[in-house]
């Protein structure tokens, strides 16, 4: 075993000691089973309005239950990733072993490497049984199933993102509600951040700040568009933050 | 083993080590101590490489610590002030997530669990969390973890506080049996543990090293001496060295601002009534003269309490008159 992968095997460890990943993980589980189940029903309200008016109804289920719901789990993950993010460095240096774990003979990077794939894995689990959704529905209904997919892949790249700013907050203090908090302020910024680029409108200044917003690359995504230019983003942003955190790290022993 | 040269650490203005030098040897077990705040664990934390160092070399087992870190930390079993231990963790799987980190694996990982766990007594509790321990297991799994890898260097952060009388002497056993076979440093800020397990002690306050010499040497020159203590109301800047002019006096101590000093003198031999005449005719204005009786504490307290006012001269010299390196 490698000393990433004992990082990785410890924090699962520590992670199912704890009873924050079973709150989390049930609140999260239940609010997108709940808001599947809305999406759901007012689709099938819209049917039969349709069925009423035209006599006959065709709905997209990619579009009135799929799309919504990936937009709204992209809200929930900004609220609920910090929470399993925050204890990552931040206990570490509470308790003291923050020291025992930077004289051991392990890299800082691979430090860093091991806490966020122990929460990866966490958050690939947990979004593994939300796609009981698309089963279920699957056996009753008929839908696209590439953008749903496509939209997986953006939680997926959306979520290693949210974990990695959440990684980089933990690392800069000892206190964990304050990483949770630094966290979901970093995202709401960055969320943000397309909203102050449309209102830019369509300048140089406009797109790059847009560009920087992950909104739109997530967009894509969910509707099926599965872009280079988006996974560059996703993929040069995640090893921005997780570079970040390693010179956070680095920076803490100077105290 | 250990070899630091003129090692330096400021925090911003605040100079927390000031030009240390020291080394220990293959085999040895050397006593860091000093009061809280003297530099102990600033310098344990520049060896393990936690830290770097502002200025100077620290050197472990022939390894930078600036410029190799991983070869230095492979070699270094390091147990920091309060123990390194997961609540979450049972004994067990802590140690094997610290043997994993060490690059232990299979049998070699399972033996040296087995060894430390035995070592230190942890055999009744290996299964339980280390969160529901008591202060005493905790200490002892921190240096179960320190020793699993079998390092050559152990540096050991006050390793019998928080123990209860019967483990402090286990520990102690325990120490002094590696000796020999690993290089320890340990600080503490109890003598009787430097006299009873340590070959060498530096006594460090204000971040400076101002002794360094065997417990025996230490306290048996000071035993066999005779100690007058003087304090004057105003001394002048050649009162050390006029003091130790007179006839019979080996070594003038200087305390402090407060215009203390403490007198040797060989063993039988009373120069109170010299110092007397000299202070009178000087004109020191003579407040105190009195005989003391000195052990290894009250010059352990007497080095460290004027922290401020210990200009590194008159002690250093003192000791260093003796043969020692300071």
């Amino acid at each position: 075993m490698t000393p990433v992968q004992a990082i990785i095997a410890k924090e699962l460890r520590s992670y199912f000691v704890s009873p924050v990943v079973y709150a989390v993980g049930a609140v999260f589980l239940l609010i997108v089973g709940l808001l599947a189940y809305l999406y759901v029903v007012f689709a099938g309200a819209q049917a039969i309005q349709l069925m009423q008016v035209q006599g006959s109804a065709q709905i997209n289920l990619n579009d009135l239950v799929f799309r919504n719901l990936f937009a709204s789990t992209r809200f929930i993950l900004l609220i609920v990733l910090p929470i399993l993010t925050m204890r990552l460095f931040a206990e570490e240096r509470k308790l003291r072993t923050f020291e025992f774990l930077l004289t051991s003979p392990v890299g800082i990077n691979e430090i860093v490497a091991g806490k966020f794939m122990s929460v990866f894995l966490l958050f690939l689990g947990l979004l593994g049984l939300t796609g009981l959704v698309p089963l279920v529905l699957a056996l009753f209904c008929d839908f696209e199933w590439y953008p749903v997919l496509t939209g997986y892949l953006g939680l997926v790249l959306l979520g290693a993102l949210f974990l990695s700013v959440g990684v980089l907050a933990s690392a800069l203090t000892e206190n964990q509600i304050v990483a949770a908090f630094v966290s979901i302020g970093l995202l709401l910024v960055l969320w943000l951040l397309s909203g102050l680029g449309s209102l830019l409108g369509d300048t140089a200044i406009g797109q790059a700040v847009t560009y920087l917003s992950f909104m739109e690359h997530y967009d894509h995504l969910v509707r099926g568009l599965v872009d280079t230019k988006d996974l560059v983003y996703f993929f040069s942003s995640l090893a921005l933050m997780l570079f970040l955190a390693h010179r956070v790290v680095d920076s803490a022993r100077w105290k | 083993m250990i070899e630091v040269q003129q090692i330096t650490k400021r925090y911003g203005q605040h100079t927390a080590l000031d030009r240390i030098s020291f080394s220990v040897a293959k085999g040895e077990v050397l006593a860091f101590l000093g009061p809280n705040g003297a530099g102990k664990t600033t310098t344990m934390r520049i060896l393990t490489c936690f830290m770097p160092a502002t200025e100077g070399i620290a050197r472990v087992a022939g390894f930078d610590c600036a410029d190799q870190p991983m070869e230095v930390k492979r070699r270094i079993g390091y147990l920091p002030e309060t123990p390194p231990v997961y609540q979450e963790l049972t004994v067990t799987e802590y140690l094997r997530f610290v043997g994993r980190l060490r690059g232990l694996t299979g049998n070699i990982l399972t033996s040296s669990m087995q060894r430390e766990i035995e070592r230190l007594g942890l055999g009744a509790v290996q299964r339980r969390l280390i969160g529901n321990l008591s202060r005493g297991y905790r200490q002892r799994v921190g240096l179960a973890q320190a020793l699993l890898h079998d390092p050559q260097v152990l540096i050991l952060d006050e390793p019998t506080v928080g123990l209860d009388p019967k483990q402090i002497i286990e520990i102690r056993e325990l120490i002094k049996n590696l000796a020999g076979s690993h290089s320890v440093i340990l600080s503490t800020h109890i003598l009787p543990e430097a006299t009873a397990v340590c070959q060498r002690v530096v006594i460090i306050s204000g971040g400076r090293i101002v002794a360094e010499d065997t417990p025996e040497q230490l306290s048996a020159r000071l035993r066999q001496s005779e100690k007058i203590s003087l304090t004057l109301k105003s001394p002048t800047a050649d009162t050390e060295s006029r003091l130790k002019g007179v006839q019979g006096v080996q070594h003038v101590f200087v305390g402090g601002d407060s215009g203390t000093f403490i007198l040797e003198s060989e063993l039988g031999r009373d120069v109170r009534e010299e110092v007397a005449r000299l202070t009178v005719t000087s004109g020191w204005g003579l407040l105190e003269l009195k005989a003391i009786s000195m052990t290894l504490e009250d010059v352990f307290l007497q080095l460290t309490r004027h922290e401020e006012g210990l200009v590194q001269d008159p002690v250093r010299t003192s000791v260093e008159s003796t043969g020692q390196p300071a």
